[in-house]
């Protein structure tokens, strides 16, 4: 059995990428977002991730799952550059990310949320917001200083902004608490507005739903199309509850050991001999 | 959940420059009035300079988040380069002089900063605080080293002291070891006064903006705000280079109402006294730095502390510890929200 799986699913040294029979038939013609191609990276002796090869279409919705330790977030890391790759490229959108830092590839429009959530905690939920806009909202250290018309006129701009972001999850009310002390789940929704803030046009997603109970879990996943729908953005998450993923994406990639064992549609996935060993153990041999 | 109330921030900005107006008007009007001691009187410049020193060591810690040792330096430069600056330039107001010389003194300690900021703001933590305590202790063997004469060619400087020949009229302004001699006293506690609010503006002001934002951000979550594409070396540097520029303009106020100052005089302990006004005053919260140096330059002064003047240090340590360890500890952190933070919340609610 696993023998057939390796035959339909083989290493892609040679396999024209991306495989684009995950990517939807809307986004097909179009140049995807993220192109990964034989990406891979060793920490001293050890290949965490190897032979990563995916393509995700610019209205995606694509989710990246597989046991504990498979290396999900490790590729997330990647693909915003917090790792820099052993091996392989990441194209965003068509353009090499080769060399580029954390910083350039999120003005090249990658956003992400983090597993163990990263807020700006002594600052407000308006300000949290803000801070994503920086790209948008420019003026020079200087004309804040002094209060120039442009501080006003940019703050003002900044402000209404930040609160049509935050009104995504009804968070408006909440501009003023300060981060740090929002329950769990307005934390992990604010970090996906303070991501959205950047105007990213691929949003990577780390475990979303970790935490939340199964009616927050259900409004996330509306959310999480609204937002595609809205923004018109491909989104990319990792997630262990699997309602969510099979419920939302559009693609799915399995990971385990570093390397993707399977691709496909959430039936293709839920049907893939080679995923339930990875998550439930090889069946004995009769 | 803490509600920060939009008007707050502003609320306590503007009571912190209302609190420093008043204290400015009493004190002038008590030494108008001839009702302050002599020793009160002569403190009153040296207060404004390490309040200075105060919120700006509290703009590199309280909000930029890194821990800096060698803030001393920076007055250093700025004192020095003010000192020489005011005896250099040929203006008669003598206002007019002191706020060019603080001007000089600034752009200097920013130049160095920037220099010093450059390599040094790529380390993290401990590794910062050694580096900016050796750059504290190199600055003060550089102007030790240092002779500035000047003639009427202009400034001469050289780390040798036979290697200066004058002209006629020519004389040596810094000497070395021996530093600057005869400064005319030319700072003033208008001047202070000035110098803190324009300090206080410039904080309060980038804090409340897209730099002071960002610099927040690298603060609390550097990564973070790698991720949402916050240049994170722009904006160190930015506060690092304007916390210089104002312990420089501080230096120079300092330097210009003494009659003598050495390079002894910025050193390590220095440095130390201006971070435990900063810690005992809160990092982050500028009226708190403001009086925690205020107390702690008046009190050693007071006759009552004269004989404990030669523990200051020691005090200053166990002070330092004291504050950190209460700070860090949860049953003082709860006894001092359920004492007074609930109070405030119920007055919130009845909103």
């Amino acid at each position: 059995m696993s023998e057939q799986q390796k035959n339909s699913y083989p290493k892609p040294k040679l396999v024209p990428v991306p495989s684009t029979n995950i990517i939807p038939e809307r986004d097909v013609d179009k140049r995807p977002i993220l192109e990964c191609r034989h990406l891979g990276i060793d920490f001293g002796g050890l290949t965490a991730v190897d032979d990563f090869n995916m393509a995700i279409g610019r209205t995606e919705i694509a989710g990246l799952i597989g046991p504990n330790g498979a290396g999900k977030t490790t590729v997330f890391n990647l693909l915003t550059k917090v790792y820099q790759p052993t091996r392989g490229t990441v194209m965003i959108d068509g353009r090499d990310t080769a060399g580029k830092t954390t910083i350039q590839v999120s003005h090249m429009g990658v956003a992400r949320t983090f597993q163990n959530i990263r807020l700006f905690g002594n600052l407000t939920v308006e300000d949290n917001v803000k801070v994503g806009l920086h790209e948008y909202t420019k003026y020079s250290a200087l004309s804040g200083i002094l209060r120039l018309p442009s501080y006003w006129k940019k703050e003002r701009e900044a402000h209404e902004k930040a609160l049509e972001l935050l009104s995504i999850f009804d968070m408006q009310d909440m501009a003023n608490y300060q981060a740090g002390s929002l329950p769990y789940g307005a934390q992990r929704r604010l970090e996906i507005v303070r991501a959205l803030a950047t105007q990213p046009s691929l949003l990577l997603l780390d475990e979303p739903a970790a935490g939340m109970n199964p009616s927050e879990t259900a409004e996330l996943m509306n959310n999480i199309r609204k937002i595609r729908d809205t923004f018109q953005i491909a989104i990319m998450l990792i997630e262990h509850d699997m309602n969510l993923v099979m419920g939302v994406c559009e693609g799915i990639c399995v990971l385990n050991f570093g390397r993707i064992i399977a691709k496909g549609t959430p039936d293709d996935i839920q049907a893939n001999p080679a995923v339930i060993e990875a998550y439930l153990g090889k069946q004995k041999e009769a | 959940m803490k509600r920060i109330r939009l008007s707050k921030t502003n609320r306590i900005n503007f009571a912190t420059y209302g609190g420093v107006i008043l204290a400015y008007a009493v004190l002038q009007f008590l030494n108008g009035g001839g009702m302050l001691s002599s020793t009160i009187r002569g403190q009153l410049v040296p207060i404004c300079a390490y309040v200075t020193m105060a919120l700006s060591l509290n703009l590199t810690v309280g909000v930029l988040g890194e821990l800096s040792l060698g803030h001393a330096g920076f007055m250093s430069v700025g004192a020095f380069a003010g000192a020489v600056a005011a005896a250099a330039l040929p203006i008669t107001s003598d206002p007019l002089r002191l706020a060019a010389s603080m001007v000089i003194a600034a752009l200097a300690a920013a130049i160095t900063g920037t220099l010093v900021g450059i390599p040094v703001l790529r380390l993290n933590g401990d590794y910062l605080a050694i580096v900016t305590l050796a750059f504290g202790q190199i600055i003060k063997s550089i102007v030790e080293n240092l002779y500035i004469g000047i003639d009427d060619r202009g400034l001469h400087a050289s780390f040798l002291e036979n290697r200066i020949i004058f002209r006629d009229g020519g004389r040596m302004i810094l000497n070395g070891a021996m530093g600057v001699n005869g400064i005319a006293k030319i700072s003033s506690f208008t001047a202070g006064f000035v110098l803190v609010m324009l300090v206080l503006v410039v904080i309060f002001n980038l804090v409340d903006s897209r730099a002071g934002r960002a610099i927040m951000a690298l603060r609390d979550n550097r990564i973070a705000a790698e991720s949402v594409g916050i240049p994170v070396t722009k904006y160190k540097l930015m506060a690092f280079v304007i916390s210089a520029a104002m312990a420089g303009a501080a230096g120079a106020l300092f330097a210009l109402g003494q009659n003598t100052i050495t390079a002894n005089k910025f050193d390590f302990n220095t440095s130390i006294l201006i971070l435990v006004f900063v810690v005992l005053g809160g990092q982050g919260n500028m009226w708190g730095s403001i009086l925690a140096a205020t107390f702690l330059t008046v009190l050693p002064e007071t006759k009552a502390m004269r004989g404990l003047a030669d523990y200051r240090m020691l005090v200053y340590a166990v002070v330092l510890i004291l504050v950190m360890l209460a700070t860090n500890n949860p049953t003082i952190q709860d006894f001092i929200n359920t004492k007074f933070r609930k109070k405030k919340k119920k007055g919130g609610a009845v909103k």
